[in-house]
């Protein structure tokens, strides 16, 4: 028994002096997932994909991640980083907002991050990273209108926020420059994990007449792509490249919202000693923002339409709406 | 032969050996899954005792563990009754927003008043939940097993719907409800916490924990109805000659059970979340309680210490990430435990068929009774 509990100590000794000394220099950066988790095809997923890249091409860069399993777990993971003494916190998702606010009031001196949140953008420790998603939301829409059959499409939101509502706005006003009498049938989901109640969603929307139909709703979402595969009619993706992601053929194209660009560029501000608060704004220019359309399903003409008005969006010749006041048609906020 | 019999004589005779033998088990399966995957075994397991034993753990530790030890409890009560209490799930759920309710509509109440106020409706609600189910049971004798179940998803989607409505629904930008009151929250003050070097969740739910489990303790050991609902739990039949109001019983132990459950779901918005967010899959407290009762053998006191262990296990877990080890680890060794666990009543009943051959018989007898 002896012998066995020396062998073990003797085991530990060998790993705690194996384990490699951090030099200096490291930056170590900390990822807080939202309930989504880092599997969920969407902000998690990219913002740790980015991370990891960041880490294989300059290997200073020390990345990690928590999952946060329910709500309560965000102030745990968030002190657990703040424990390990991480020189920033990049927390993803908005439900982490009221957690990233205590956490950062508390440490004025530790830098955090937050993806898609402009809450906290009064705290000089945090760098709040928002996405010009409406910008995205109008190539597709774009695209949808242009390739209407019926002048009936589809689009399922989520939920309803200021920042949800980005994709609506710029996915309606895309529609209805491309096809000025389309109709948009929309659909508050209240909700980003019901995949179920995407599909039936769809299907109201197809038998209405929809014949592309744009979600940007995660979970809900899937749904949404699986019924217009089933339906065979066009679904567009959101956030990943969802036709390559999902292995779908009826996604038309998706609109491209990458926050591991985000937070590459937060990450390496804090190395090179620029980190800075406030509001971080990612766009087309960065190509954070962009429009994937994998399958080819796009007409040449249209296309090139898509192309100019992206390159007219970058070049600051036209600006898409960014309020709902400014596109009547979007009725979800009401 | 003679040593392989005593082997199994021994963990079938001596539960807490039994229960500790399972756990050693699970740890070196776990082990055995680290190191298939090329990773250190010493780093994880260092990093999950590390965590975990220094105050700050410790007190992590602690708070994580008061939702499991709850539920641990509300379902212990129901396997003490002899009825099976997977609903803990829903019924936490229900509570934890009756609470919410509460809090966000009367905000103003003072603490001593609102704290109370907030675990009554909660454990009302809990009540309600498991009562709905004793009733069809009893009335019409429909599976408790499968209506919880329903119960379950009954509970989510209705706490989804609650948190949807405008005056519960977070006026910021989250998916959630509301904030609960400051009057209804059992965290310790700031101050407190940073002087104390605690965790910066810290709360005092452990003492409601602590008082539980001495009250359910009390219910079952020390009071008539805790014999009546054990005489239904060993024989049914039995307890129906001897006079005791079977329908009766099942529906008071699911009450109470649910009214447990219900607790518990409070005391993790009050001690923890401060809200609930917009669920998009269980959160799996209630289903937590199951293993909990298993490992603690329904036994009051075996479920506080295996509710310990089990919020150990997910906080110490939650950290394996940062030296490189999957999270997923915790849920191989909790499955490994509870299965060797519940491979005891094998043993058991191996030893139980040899030693009376005429095990058949008082089946048979069994069966005339119901008759």
């Amino acid at each position: 028994m002896k012998k066995l509990l020396s062998i073990v100590l003797a085991l530990c000794l060998a790993l705690a002096l194996a384990a490699p000394a951090m030099a200096d220099g490291t930056v170590k950066i900390g990822m807080v997932t939202d309930v989504g988790g880092i599997n969920d095809n969407s902000f998690n997923q990219f913002a740790w994909a980015g991370l990891q890249e960041l880490a294989a091409e300059d290997p200073t860069f020390v990345v990690n991640y928590l999952e946060s399993k329910t709500d309560a777990d965000y102030q745990t993971n968030i002190n657990t980083f703040i424990d390990e003494e991480y020189d920033l916190i990049i927390c993803v998702g908005y439900m982490l907002a009221d957690a990233t606010r205590d956490a950062a009031l508390d440490n004025p001196e530790q830098k955090f991050a937050i993806v898609d949140d402009a809450s906290n953008a009064d705290l000089e420790n945090v760098a709040c990273l928002t996405f010009a998603q409406e910008q995205c939301s109008y190539l597709v829409g774009l695209v949808a209108g242009y390739m209407t059959q019926s002048k009936t499409v589809g689009y399922v939101q989520g939920m309803v926020s200021d920042s949800m509502n980005l994709f609506g706005v710029g996915f309606i006003s895309g529609v209805l420059e491309a096809c000025p009498d389309a109709a948009v049938l929309q659909y508050n989901a209240n909700n980003f994990g019901d995949i179920a109640g995407g599909a039936t969603a769809a299907k109201d929307m197809i038998t209405k007449g929809a014949d592309v139909i744009y979600q940007a709703a995660g979970g809900t979402g899937i749904g949404v792509l699986n019924t217009c595969e089933e339906e065979k009619i066009w679904g567009i993706g959101v956030d990943a490249d969802q036709a390559a992601v999902l292995g779908l053929n009826y996604v038309l194209c998706s609109a491209l919202k990458n926050t591991g660009a985000g937070c590459v560029s937060i990450a390496k501000a804090v190395k090179a000693g620029e980190f800075a608060g406030g509001v971080h704004h990612y766009t087309l220019s960065d190509g954070a923002i962009d429009i994937a359309t994998t399958g080819d399903h796009i007409p040449a003409e249209v296309l090139e339409k898509v192309e100019a008005a992206k390159a007219a969006i970058i070049a600051g010749e036209m600006t898409v709406p960014t309020s709902v006041d400014d596109c009547p048609l979007f009725t979800l906020d009401d | 032969m003679k040593t392989k019999k005593g082997l199994m004589d021994f963990l079938s005779e001596n539960t807490f050996i039994h229960i500790l033998f399972s756990i050693i088990l699970g740890f070196v399966v776990g082990a055995a899954f680290l190191a298939v995957m090329g990773l250190s075994v010493g780093a994880a397991y260092g990093k999950l005792i590390d965590s975990v034993t220094s105050l700050k753990g410790f007190s992590y530790v602690v708070v994580y563990s008061v939702p499991y030890i709850v539920t641990g409890l509300s379902v212990a009560f129901s396997f003490k009754t002899g009825v099976f209490n997977i609903g803990a799930e829903g019924q936490f759920v229900v509570g934890s927003m009756a609470a919410a309710v509460v809090s966000i509509l009367l905000p103003d109440l003072p603490k001593p008043v609102l704290i109370p106020l907030c675990f009554l409706t909660a454990m009302a609600a809990g009540a309600l939940w498991g009562s709905i189910v004793a009733m069809l049971k009893v009335k019409w004798g429909i599976n408790e097993v499968l209506s919880m179940i329903m119960f379950n998803w009954i509970a989510f989607y209705l706490s989804n719907f609650i948190a949807g409505i405008p005056a519960i629904h977070n006026t910021g930008s989250a998916e959630a409800t509301k904030n609960i009151s400051e009057n209804a929250s059992l965290k310790l003050s700031k101050e407190f916490i940073k002087s104390a070097g605690l965790a910066t969740t810290a709360n005092w739910g452990i003492l409601v924990a602590i008082a539980v489990m001495l009250i359910v303790w009390f219910i079952i050991e020390k009071t008539t109805l805790g014999y009546e609902l054990k005489a239904v739990g060993s024989n049914r039949y039995a307890a129906e000659y001897g006079g005791i109001n079977v329908g009766g019983s099942i529906l008071t132990a699911l009450a109470i059970s649910g009214a447990l459950g219900g607790l518990a779901g409070a005391l993790q918005l009050m001690g923890m979340g401060q809200r609930i967010s917009i669920f998009s899959s269980q959160e799996g407290f209630g289903f937590a309680g199951i293993v909990v009762a298993l490992i603690g053998c329904s036994n009051p006191f075996g479920v506080f210490i295996a509710g310990l262990f089990y919020g150990a296990l997910i906080y110490g877990g939650s950290k394996l990430n940062l030296v490189g080890a999957p999270t997923q680890l915790i849920s191989v060794i909790v499955g490994t435990v509870v299965f060797f666990i519940a491979i005891s009543v094998i043993f058991r009943y191996l030893k139980y068929l040899k030693k009376t051959p005429k095990a058949p018989a008082a089946g048979s007898g069994k069966e005339a009774a119901k008759k």
